[in-house]
């Protein structure tokens, strides 16, 4: 709760498919404190002002990944941005930028969902096992392999970042790349070869101009950028052995 | 109204409801699962959870450890043959999440690691750093993706059950993106909607966990058990109630107040050693830490903030930085982010917060509720195992072992049931619609969501905080039947169809003023103290004579619920004095050279 009588403007950018021709921006005038996130500006809107401003959010501790926005044009999670940061300004919230918006701040997320589906994000294993055999054994070479890549909370802002992703809403994008290198790169799993089809495709690595502003904006650290350029390399070597072997390369 | 024929529906997409999914899919391919929840699965709260989960894995450890620090824990309140089938389940479901992929923490050896836990007198709290449910739900998320026959229904909300001819036979559900009501007919029906926590005001808890499937089962007959039994976190972030994991403490976090002193030693957990030792000091249970808090603010020795109000220090500097990054990631950036601090620097201000509900959704050991068709399932269920007060990291093991069961034997019930009668369901689901359509449409309400949201929070943190007393129990129950009566005219500003938050917040509230209801009246007549249900008026003491009984809330309509009581299965364990720290060492000893 505000305890303060300090007021930051917020300015959201609005719309309600089943009554405005194009979205548009509204401002707020909200009471704030310095612990006030701009989620909690959003929810003081709703709570006050007017009930129907849409969005979405949950945990309040950047680990769900519901809430994202554009905030003063950079893709950010509002849970963990301040108000403080931004007074005496007047901040401005949209909805991700490159996604469909649905209402408000919500953003069509049904295509990303797909991307995950498509790259089969589970261990197919390279050495089936059984549960009284207890656990994989992997070593802290093996377990640091990948484990960077299992941060990804799935937030989007790394394709909200994605001029490409802007250009060709096919591409698979940061995100869900970043995911298949976690799995490729888990000695549990054996499944890389499968999953690089996915990787050399038409909507594949080759789509990314290397800007690496995914990796500037996400919040976890998890460097899609990088598993995109590990994967162009892997792609371009798996190109040339297909050449050479007429069954198709790296099988 | 949309008609979708499933053989199992599955309300809820955190970590029970996709455990529950798996199993489903696993035990039979051909059935058809129609997996329901309000959020894409991974932003589902599960993904909050910090420390880690609980099954034996070292040596020295044993089941009959973890089933005697789970009932003594739980206040001898558990199903004790639930208990045992829960303890040696453990490890094997944490093994198979292993093998789906879950980046659990290992030593140098390669194999899992296991950390030190509040109330458990082994190590045996299996995490994968600091984010143990996050990686829990994530890796069950994407597992599920593997099986054609688990078809989800995102960011759907569940309004109502169906029932015919004496059984769960489906639910109602509103599409968020568009409005649109459907009908998912299934022959086994399971809940799992997690917490309620959100009833009360300073929360761990995601704005998602306002006890809707509690509600949902409530309404249609079922019993609230237990719902008394809400746990206080000791160590919460002020004003936000973000969580700091009890792993601070199992990793060797310290708590003092204002003049640096390590208080816990004046209630019964010392003495203090330098080394954290399990069951004494820091890791105790979480009742015992947040009931010293209180009493700590009584007797003037919590450090009193300008902004945070009164908090007690939780130190990690000696920890150092390097070892902080390793094993508490999370709740190092959550130090530097949310509160500007440096924790290997600076002590971290903290104070207790609600965290979980123990009780819920009153199911036997398949997880059945009375209700024929109908399973519940984590954290909204009471299967009970958590008694009177859960133990850290139990909670996580039983959404995969429970899980489990659910899904397995929903899978059997939905085989042998034929179909049921579309018409008669598809009637009762357009009422439903009506019902609510009613709500969003209504207009000259004068109430705001918000309001009767925040009275309702602020009465429960009053009357059913971490010290109760009648008068202030009934001041709760009066205020939440005011409230009810006041609900009956809010105002909702949004009347559209698509993503109508404003209309779906206000149905949520109408499930958690059934909640606050059932937990108040529940608390109010149990005239003890037990676990995390802690009473200043003349009922200090535990009272097994009256007492060693469940509660059980029922529904009724237009009135405050009837509360009865039901008996608690005891298999080898006799209630006993609930003793840590240094008399809880001399009692165990004492039960050892018994049994021997
Ligand atoms: C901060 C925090 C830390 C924790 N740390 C630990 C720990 O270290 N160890 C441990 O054992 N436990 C821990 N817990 C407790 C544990 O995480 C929870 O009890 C558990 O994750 C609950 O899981 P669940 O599957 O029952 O529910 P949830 O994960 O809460 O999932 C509920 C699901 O139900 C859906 N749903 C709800 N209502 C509806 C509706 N009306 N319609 C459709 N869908 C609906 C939601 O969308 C969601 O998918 C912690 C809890 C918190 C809050
Ligand atoms: S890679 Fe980073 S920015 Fe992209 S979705 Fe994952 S966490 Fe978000
Ligand atoms: S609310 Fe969960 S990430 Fe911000």
């Amino acid at each position: 709760m505000p305890d303060s009588q300090r007021i930051i403007e917020i300015e959201v950018l609005r719309y309600n498919p089943e009554s405005d021709k194009e979205p548009h921006l509204e401002v707020y005038k909200v009471p704030f404190s310095d612990d006030m996130s701009v989620l909690q500006g959003a929810q003081y809107i709703k709570d006050h002002f007017d009930g129907s401003l849409t969005f979405r959010w949950s945990c309040r501790m950047a680990i769900c990944g519901s809430c994202g926005m554009m905030i003063n044009g950079i893709p950010k999670l509002s849970c963990e941005t301040f108000l403080r940061d931004y007074f005496p300004n007047r901040i401005r919230i949209e909805a991700m930028a490159n996604f469909p918006i649905e209402k408000d701040l919500v953003v069509d997320l049904s295509g990303f969902i797909e991307k995950l589906e498509s790259i089969q994000p589970y261990i197919i294993p390279r050495e089936p096992r059984s549960l009284d055999q207890g656990e994989y054994i992997q070593s802290p070479e093996q377990f640091n392999a990948y484990i960077q890549f299992t941060s990804c909370i799935n937030c989007t802002l790394c394709y909200a970042a994605c001029p490409q992703f802007g250009l060709n809403p096919d591409f698979i994008g940061p995100a869900a790349i970043a995911l298949l290198h976690r799995y490729n790169m888990d000695s549990r799993d054996g499944a890389a070869a499968e999953r690089m089809e996915l990787v050399a495709a038409e909507e594949g690595v080759f789509n990314c101009s290397a800007v690496g502003y995914c990796s500037e904006v996400c919040p976890k650290h998890v460097d899609p950028a990088n598993a995109v350029n590990i994967n162009k390399t892997n792609a371009a070597k798996d190109y040339f052995l297909r050449f050479l072997s007429p069954k198709g390369g790296s099988k | 109204m949309e008609i979708f024929k499933a053989d199992v529906v599955i309300v809820g997409g955190g970590g029970a409801g996709l455990r529950a999914a798996i199993a489903v899919a696993e035990t039979d391919p051909s059935l058809k699962i129609a997996l329901v929840s309000k959020v894409y699965p991974m932003r589902s709260h599960t993904v909050a959870a910090e420390g880690g989960a609980a099954g034996v894995k070292k040596p020295t450890d044993s089941y009959e450890y973890h089933f005697h620090d789970t009932v003594g824990g739980g206040d001898w309140l558990c199903e004790q043959d639930v208990v045992e089938y829960f303890v040696r389940q453990a490890p094997i479901e944490l093994t198979q999440l292993e093998h789906w992929g879950c980046p659990w923490s290992r030593t140098a050896d390669g194999h899992v690691n296991v950390r030190a836990f509040g109330g458990m007198k082994i190590e045996r709290t299996w995490f994968a750093a600091d984010k143990s449910g996050f990686h829990i739900l994530h890796t069950l998320f994407q597992t599920s993706m593997k099986y054609p026959s688990i078809k989800r229904f995102d960011e759907h909300f569940c309004v109502d059950l169906l029932e015919d001819e004496g059984r769960c036979q489906g639910v109602v559900v509103i599409e968020m993106g568009t409005g649109e009501f459907s009908m998912i007919e299934a022959r086994s029906v399971i809940i799992a909607t997690g917490g309620a926590g959100r009833v009360f005001r300073e929360s761990t808890l995601g704005g998602i966990v306002t006890g809707d499937g509690m509600a949902l089962a409530y309404r249609h007959g079922v019993a609230l058990r237990d719902m008394e039994f809400v746990q206080y976190h000791p160590t919460c972030m002020p004003v936000t109630g973000l969580l700091f994991t009890e792993a601070c403490r199992g990793e060797g976090g310290i708590l003092v107040n204002k003049d640096g002193y390590r208080y816990l030693q004046d209630y019964g957990l010392g003495p203090v050693s330098d080394k954290p030792k399990n069951k004494y000091m820091e890791l105790g249970p979480r009742d015992r830490l947040s009931q010293a808090f209180y009493f700590e603010q009584q007797k003037g020795r919590t450090i009193e903030h300008p902004r945070l109000g009164s908090v007690v220090h939780l130190d990690l500097r000696h920890l150092g930085e390097a070892y902080l990054h390793e094993r508490l990631p999370l709740i190092y950036e959550m130090a530097e982010t949310f509160m500007g601090l440096d924790p290997a620097k600076d002590p971290i201000p903290i104070r207790p917060a609600v965290h979980y509900t123990m009780g819920g959704i009153k199911v036997d050991g398949n997880c059945a509720a009375s209700l024929k068709g109908l399973y519940a399932i984590g954290e909204c269920a009471s299967v009970g195992i958590h008694g009177a007060n859960r133990l850290g990291s139990n909670s996580l093991t039983e959404l995969l072992v429970f899980g489990k069961v659910a899904g397995v034997d929903a899978a059997r019930n939905a085989k042998s049931l034929a179909p049921g009668k579309s018409a008669s369901l598809l009637k009762q689901a357009e009422a439903t619609e009506q019902r609510l359509m009613a709500l969003k449409t209504k207009t000259g309400g004068t109430e705001k969501i918000a309001v009767i949201r925040k009275e309702m929070a602020q009465s429960m943190e009053d009357g059913c905080g971490i010290y109760r007393m009648a008068n202030t129990m009934q001041a709760t129950c009066d205020k939440l039947s005011e409230l009810r009566e006041r609900f009956k005219n809010i105002s909702i500003d949004d009347k559209s169809s698509v993503w109508n938050t404003d209309w779906l917040t206000a149905v949520e509230l109408d499930y958690q003023l059934d909640v606050a209801q059932s937990m108040a009246h529940s608390a109010i007549r149990r005239k003890e103290s037990r676990g995390a249900h802690q009473r200043l008026d003349g009922f200090e003491l535990r009272d097994d004579v009256n007492y060693l009984k469940h509660s059980e809330a029922y529904y009724v309509a237009g009135d405050e619920p009837r509360i009865a009581y039901g008996d608690v299965k005891i298999t080898t364990s006799q209630p006993a004095e609930r003793v840590y720290g240094a008399a809880g060492e001399k009692a165990d000893q004492e039960r050892k050279g018994s049994h021997a």
